[in-house]
């Protein structure tokens, strides 16, 4: 079966510094990949060039199948992509379900009927199943702006699934995020890759999480891969242990 | 509290249009003859609150494309053509002139956007003044006439004025669709974060190139007006100085904000003719209440009285913050 994302030699230079150097791993259909390694290890770097956001220097990303390299964000959204940031990015001046609608709606017609078709098309009411389905429903008409940290971290999660994609990636999903909030984000994701067989790769610096979400996971050190295998298996390779604590 | 901010802006609407339509009545020409110009100046200043407020690009070439209407109107209407034709013409000229400008928005940001366009907005500025073959230079335009609608002559000033009421009237109507439709809400996306709005399919490229583009028409159509009201054009109403006052009504009023533009003209319109009884002083009366405003309200008038009637966040959530996890959502107090 053609994997739904497959990272080929990737490779990612910043003057003389090698940010990503030849990693190629492949996703298969709705699996939860978990991407851990040190900071510094090239992880959010990685994310970036197969979403487009920097150009990688060499190698190749392929989408069921199809060459996506160098592909714009937008137009890779428009393929079912879709994505976090390690830092919060919610549009603070929008009301929490207009930043729903608008991670929804450019996935509908074209521009043109965007300005003078139908002003509803069904958002809103998505808008508030993803509301409920993320419990911000007292929330709803609030700024984004003016929600606490945790909310907004849900929030951007929300956003990233409004156009019920099929591949997710998520960059540290639960960083500083308190217990009870991770709990229930972990719940949500779960479900919705059950659900909906959505796929997901995860950055996360917290192994737990990692570790009880993740069904199989790529360790990174100096843009590298250095480890690939199962949770319990990585969790007692050495290569990994001495990446964490250092030499 | 939702309501009686619905109903204050709502009562605050009905009244100034109620002005609007009894104003001509109540004034000589000569203060007909400025409330015509707050209307032309409003339409240019809803343009770039478009391009500036919504979408958040900063732009010094709204006069170049309120100069571009006008010379457009003014050369084509002495020569003959009918207003009508000259007015779609200015309004796709500088829509597509302002599609062009947006190229460099997608590179450079801010202060180095607004270095770009206020270059553009000087060469203009010098092709108007330099280029007598084309705009007779300093002489200007004479004599353009105003136009006819379905035979009624709108040459005296009290039907000319009702005249560029309905156009301003329709204007907001077209931009009040525009900002409620997805394109409103990809304009402020793309102000308030670019890269995100990317991530999720938005086209950011596609809608900051349209945001100046319709700004830019906006201000072609304001420049058509314009030059029916003046019927008499030369290029000093299009430097810089326009561009920057064009800026502070939008910044004064509310940048972002709907009715900013409409406010903000009254301020940098209006404002400086009712304070002429100081006489020698009024401009330093002027500048000095500007310059207050700006202190005491950076987000303009209505950010201020945004800011004034939303009840504080903190009392209608409660002292406790709402956890998503708790078994039933919970209700926000009233």
């Amino acid at each position: 079966m053609t994997p739904v994302l497959e990272v080929r030699n990737l490779r990612k230079t910043f003057g003389g510094i090698v940010a990503v150097d030849d990693v190629s791993f492949n996703v298969n259909d709705g699996e939860i990949l978990g991407i851990i390694g040190p900071n510094g290890s090239g992880k959010s770097t990685l994310f970036n060039c197969i979403l487009g956001q920097l150009q990688p220097s060499a190698g190749e990303v392929f989408l069921h199948g199809k060459a996506v390299t160098r592909t714009r964000p937008c137009d890779l959204n428009r393929l079912g992509v879709s994505r976090t940031f390690q830092l919060l990015q919610i549009f603070p001046q929008l009301t929490v379900r207009e930043n729903l609608i608008l991670a929804g709606q450019e996935h509908q017609g074209t521009m043109l009927s965007r300005l003078f078709g139908r002003r509803d098309a069904g958002l809103t009411g998505a808008a508030n199943q993803m509301i409920e389905f993320f419990r911000l429903g007292h929330l709803a008409d609030e700024k984004a702006g003016g929600l606490s940290y945790g909310q907004q971290k849900l929030l951007d999660a929300a956003m990233a699934f409004m156009a019920g994609p099929r591949l997710v990636l998520l960059d540290e999903p639960a960083g500083g995020v308190n217990l009870t909030m991770l709990q229930s984000l972990r719940e949500r994701l779960r479900a919705i890759n059950a659900e909906q067989g959505a796929t997901f790769v995860v950055i996360e610096h917290n192994m737990e999480f990692v570790m009880a979400l993740c069904t199989r996971i790529v360790v990174l050190a100096e843009g590298r891969i250095i480890a690939e295998g199962d949770p319990a298996d990585v969790r007692r390779n050495p290569k990994v242990i001495e990446a964490y604590l250092g030499h | 509290m939702m309501v009686s901010k619905k109903t204050l802006a709502v009562a605050a609407m009905a009244l100034s249009v109620v002005f609007l339509l009894v104003a001509p009545f109540l004034f000589k020409p000569y203060g007909v003859f400025i409330l015509s110009t707050w209307v032309v100046m409003t339409i240019a200043a809803i343009g770039l609150n478009l391009t500036l407020g919504y979408a958040g690009q900063v732009s010094l070439a709204q006069a170049a494309f309120v100069g571009i209407g006008s010379y457009i109107t003014a050369y084509l209407t002495t020569r003959g053509w009918p207003f009508w034709s000259t007015y779609m013409l200015a309004g796709t000229s500088c829509f597509i002139v302002g599609w062009l400008l947006g190229y460099p928005a997608l590179r450079v940001q801010h202060h180095y956007l607004a270095f770009v366009t206020l270059a553009f907005n000087t060469l203009v500025y010098l092709i108007f003044r330099n280029e007598e073959w084309l705009t007779r230079g300093i002489y200007g335009i004479m004599n353009i006439p105003r136009p006819e609608v379905l035979g009624w002559s709108m040459a005296k000033p009290i039907p000319f004025y009702y005249f560029l009421l309905a156009h301003l009237a329709l204007i907001s109507a077209a931009t009040w669709a525009l900002i409620q439709s997805p394109w409103g809400r990809a304009f402020i996306a793309v102000r308030e974060n670019p890269i995100r709005a990317l991530s999720l399919g938005v086209d950011t490229r596609r809608y900051t190139l349209m945001a100046f583009a319709l700004g830019a028409g906006l201000g072609g159509i304001s420049g058509s007006l314009y030059a029916a009201l003046v019927q008499f054009i030369d290029p000093t109403p299009f430097a810089l100085g326009l561009s920057l006052n064009l800026l502070l009504m939008v910044i004064v009023g509310g940048s972002g904000y709907f009715f900013g533009p409409f406010l903000g003209a009254v301020v940098a319109v209006l404002l400086p003719e009712w304070l002429r009884f100081a006489q020698g002083y009024y401009l330093m009366g002027y500048a000095a209440l500007v310059m207050l405003l700006m202190i005491f309200c950076p987000t303009g008038l209505l950010g201020f009285a945004d800011r004034l009637l939303t009840p504080k966040a903190k009392s209608d959530s409660g002292p406790n913050p709402v956890l998503p996890d708790s078994a039933a959502p919970q209700k926000a107090a009233g």
